[in-house]
């Protein structure tokens, strides 16, 4: 690891401070993405503010709001009894992501900064337009089975991994960002970016700016949510697709309903469309395969990923199915 | 700046080449004006960058005191500069688990930590977990169900079990393989590690 000035600070404030003087400097929050890139030779940057004692730690119900620190570690968040009653679907993304040990010192917003693992983008011998915009995207044409079937681009099919962010985005989840001027919220579904033509960015926070806390609006999907994550292995792999799915049922109707997929796209993936069909309906094996239908509108393989283009619609009629069965 | 970082990693880096030809300046000619001189050429940050970082730990109920570059892991803190080498390098990329040990009593891959970000931490590692010649139950429990064959994953292993009964993930044999699913073992032999943490966890012993 080529070595690098290392700062510690308690506030926020001084920590935004301390970013903006230098370009080339990143915070360190859990690092268990950024030391291994690091390692890697993928970043190296030429200083570390080190924000694990910035006081960002809260998990909390604020009137009708779940307020979660960005500092927050995915087991706290996991493990927390509001979560865990009111926001079964994050808790069980988180646990379905990563280890123990990793969940114990990642954070909330370092899971959002993750950044992909495409095998080119880690590999500094190949070309990757993520890692060095131009070179090209080896995973075109390449070895592409964890890949994205919607929303590519010609200069990156790159997949975000976390299942964190796909609970997040189907829950509505409001992002507060600060800088030295002040505070601002985006929604959750435009934090991160389609690749587009600047693959580069996965997200739209600015260079000056850093994730302070997650607002989600307390909602009626608690009982009829499910995660499902299909991996290549049991435990301890990244999705080939996941699957959030949230409802709320009555009188056998779904009166609201919340969607979306992981290892699909460059974003976690809100499947609106299918939402929008749902909504009203019957909670039916039929309209749950008409929904899952329609998600794929825009779809496309790249070879090796074909297999996602059947995988994907069949595994959200399962996670209605069981979403809708846990009543 | 990353490509050039690159091509400099092998042996003296940029930045190593800036500051020591800037001291070698510096100690050659000795009227003060060409230390200034000299001292000037290389730019201050760099200077900064090599400044080991004062580190105050305890490691298993042992203080230490010293100062580390911060690219130092825990792990290569532990191994080179303790000498604590129970705590075993696998991937040394936070996917084997090899390298599990307790910060404040969580399980944590200290090859994914920095050494400087444990300050003033209690940390343990498997050479802290017996008491005297007394094994602890998880340690009693690997040898007694054959947890292990090469053994090279085995102190990771135990400090995750450890923390996995502590954690209370321990209320199905599926609960407990979910929970130890960051410990790789090549050597296959995940049932008898289930046994060994059925058995400390069913004992009622606090491991």
């Amino acid at each position: 690891m080529i070595n690098f000035q290392y700062l510690r600070t308690t506030t926020a404030k001084s920590a935004l401070a301390l970013l903006s003087k230098d370009k080339n400097s990143k915070f360190l929050a859990g690092g268990t993405n950024l030391i291994d890139l690091m390692k890697r030779g993928v970043t190296a940057p030429e200083k570390l503010v080190d924000i694990n004692h910035v006081p960002l730690k809260q998990i909390e119900q604020i009137g009708d709001k779940i307020v979660i620190g960005a500092l927050a570690s995915n087991t706290a968040v996991a493990e927390n009894a509001i979560i865990k009653e009111k926001l079964p679907l994050l808790a069980m993304a988180l646990n379905a992501g990563a280890s123990a040990q990793l969940r114990n010192v990642a954070t909330v917003g370092g899971n959002m900064m993750q950044r992909t693992r495409c095998g080119y983008f880690y590999d500094t011998e190949m070309p990757c337009n993520k890692r060095q915009p131009g070179s090209g995207c080896g995973a075109l044409g390449g070895f592409n089975r964890m890949h994205a079937i919607f929303g590519t681009s010609d200069k990156c099919i790159a997949v975000h991994p976390s299942d964190m962010c796909v609970a997040l985005i189907a829950l509505d989840t409001i992002v507060v960002l600060a800088s030295v001027k002040g505070e601002r919220k985006i929604s959750f579904k435009d934090f991160h970016r389609l690749a587009g033509d600047t693959p580069q960015l996965d997200n739209n926070l600015k260079a000056d700016e850093m994730i302070i806390r997650l607002e989600i609006s307390v909602n009626n999907l608690a009982k009829n949510s499910y995660y499902l994550k299909v991996r290549d292995r049991a435990s301890y792999a990244f999705a080939l697709v996941s699957v959030a799915a949230g409802m709320e049922i009555s009188n056998n109707k779904i009166t609201a309903i919340r969607l979306a997929m992981g290892g699909v796209a460059h974003k976690p993936w809100r499947l609106t469309a299918s939402e929008d069909f749902l909504k009203g309906k019957e909670p039916s094996i039929e309209n749950f395969k008409q929904a899952a239908k329609l998600a794929m509108t825009g779809a496309k393989g790249f070879g090796e990923n074909d297999f996602k283009l059947q995988m994907a619609p069949n595994s959200i009629i399962e996670a209605l199915t069981v979403a809708k069965s846990k009543a | 700046m990353q490509s050039s970082d690159q091509e400099s990693n092998h042996g003296d880096s940029r930045r190593d080449f800036l500051k020591k030809s800037s001291l070698i300046t510096a100690i050659a000619l000795t009227p003060s004006v060409a230390v200034k001189a000299a001292e000037n050429q290389a730019d201050e940050r760099f200077a900064e960058l090599f400044e080991k970082i004062p580190l105050n730990l305890t490691v298993n109920n042992k203080n230490y005191k010293s100062a580390v570059e911060p690219r130092v892991t825990l792990l290569d803190y532990l191994r080179e500069e303790l000498h604590l080498t129970g705590t075993k390098k696998g991937c040394d990329h936070g996917q084997c688990g090899a390298c599990t040990v307790h910060v404040d009593g969580e399980r944590v891959n200290s090859c994914l930590s920095l050494a400087v970000m444990n300050e003033g931490k209690k940390i343990t590692t498997i050479e802290g977990l017996a008491n005297g010649e007394e094994l602890h139950p998880m340690q009693a429990a690997f040898i007694k169900h054959d947890g292990f064959q090469c053994g090279y994953c085995t102190p990771g292993q135990i400090m995750s079990a450890v923390a996995c009964v502590n954690e209370g993930h321990t209320n199905s044999r599926a609960e407990i393989s979910e929970y130890m699913s960051g410990n790789i073992c090549r050597c296959g032999a995940y049932p008898n590690i289930v046994d060994a943490i059925v058995e400390v966890s069913k004992g009622g012993i606090k491991a």
